[in-house]
């Protein structure tokens, strides 16, 4: 049984990645969503600065406009990495 | 009050046609005045997959702009009572359908069907668009597999802010999921997405699990929505998925593989 083991472990990595990747992107554009459209490239281009200065993941950079009452709140979350 | 059902993905060749034509029958077989109509303009297919592409003169187009009545449109289907369908445009042009074309003829529907279902192309363009905005429920289809699910919750976003009862602040449309093209045996080795899986990333109601099935394509060469094949799994799958729309508690019947013994022994 061994070997058959082997495989099926294999082939479960398939199916695991696909749900961990999904699960990533789907939590990415769901932030992104309702808020106005500029909000991806904001997104992106503040991702670009702070790479400049440090590494950070590519999805270090959280974004989303909250509503606060009659005023709009723009909400930035960058996650640095924890050797800072 | 006629409800708007719209069969919806994203991603194309999921199963929307399929279900809509399962679905819509469904009803009607459970008593429910119901007309399927296909937004799928230039794509006509609902037709075919429903039996009826030679019966078809008039369309939904031709309704909007006045060449023809709902009556003389609609056909209604010779096997299933209380049954009709709308076919699509075969016009190129994409801007055929417009927002109060396309409300006016819902509105039309509403008072002689209690249920509309909507068939809505592929993407997130005008179609689509057009095909869910007046929506009070959602079927999305999705298969088991990344780029459509992906493409699913795209259409939930969709669903919460571009339709009518979102913009206008009433409750949301419902939203229920049909995973369809569902093999257990590859869901065991790992390889596909479980509906465990899909549901966790979606956050949705599930309505019903289509099995892949051969009986889907036997039907479609026949012209016949899948449903009426009642000894086949996809059929029953789908009857299963009408009954829990309808509020019935149905147990899940194709989650596991039925060959049993053989793949449990080899992995299957
Ligand atoms: N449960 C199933 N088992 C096997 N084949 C299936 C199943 N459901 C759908 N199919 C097949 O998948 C193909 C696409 O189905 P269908 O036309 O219903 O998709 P669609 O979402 O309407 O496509 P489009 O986006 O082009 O409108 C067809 O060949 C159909 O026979
Ligand atoms: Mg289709």
């Amino acid at each position: 049984m061994g070997f058959l083991d082997y495989f099926r472990s294999e082939r479960r990595a398939s199916a695991s990645v696909a749900k961990e990747r999904l699960q990533v992107i789907v939590a990415r554009e769901r932030s992104g969503r309702g808020g106005p459209d500029y909000l991806p490239a904001l997104q992106n281009e503040i991702l670009e600065v702070i790479q400049r200065y440090t590494s950070v993941d590519d999805d270090a950079v959280k974004i989303q406009v909250e509503r606060d009452g009659d005023c709009e709140v723009l909400e930035v979350n960058v996650t640095l990495p924890a050797d800072h | 009050m006629a409800r708007v059902v719209v069969v919806t993905s994203g991603k194309g060749g999921v199963g929307k046609t399929t279900t809509s034509a399962a679905f819509g029958a469904g009803l009607a077989r459970a008593g429910h005045r119901t007309v399927v109509v296909d937004f799928d303009v230039g794509l006509r297919n609902l037709d075919l997959i429903m039996g009826c592409e030679r019966r078809v003169v008039y369309d939904f187009v031709n309704v909007i702009h006045g060449e023809a009545n709902l009556n003389q449109a609609l056909i209604r289907d010779k096997r299933v009572e209380n049954l009709a369908i709308l076919p699509a445009s075969q016009t190129r042009d994409k801007d055929a359908l417009t927002q109060e074309g396309v409300e006016k003829v819902l509105e039309g529907l509403a008072e002689d069907f209690d249920y509309i279902v909507c068939d809505s192309p592929a993407g997130i363009e005008r179609g689509a668009h057009l095909a869910m905005y007046y929506a009070d429920d959602a079927l999305v289809v999705t298969n088991p597999e990344v780029s459509s699910v992906r493409d699913s919750d795209r259409v939930l976003g969709l669903l919460s802010s571009k339709t009518r009862r979102a913009e206008r602040g009433e409750d949301p449309v419902k939203e229920h999921l049909i995973v369809t093209r569902y093999s257990p045996s590859r869901v065991g080795k790992g390889e596909m997405l479980s509906v465990e899986d899909v549901c966790e990333i979606l956050s949705i109601n599930l309505l019903g699990v289509i099995p892949e099935s051969t009986a889907v394509l036997n039907a479609s060469n026949a012209g016949m929505p899948v449903i009426l094949d009642e000894k086949s799994d996809a059929g029953q799958a789908y009857s299963d998925t009408v009954a829990r729309f309808l509020g019935e508690e149905r147990d899940h019947r194709f989650l596991t593989d039925k060959k049993g013994l053989f793949s449990k022994l080899f992995g299957g």
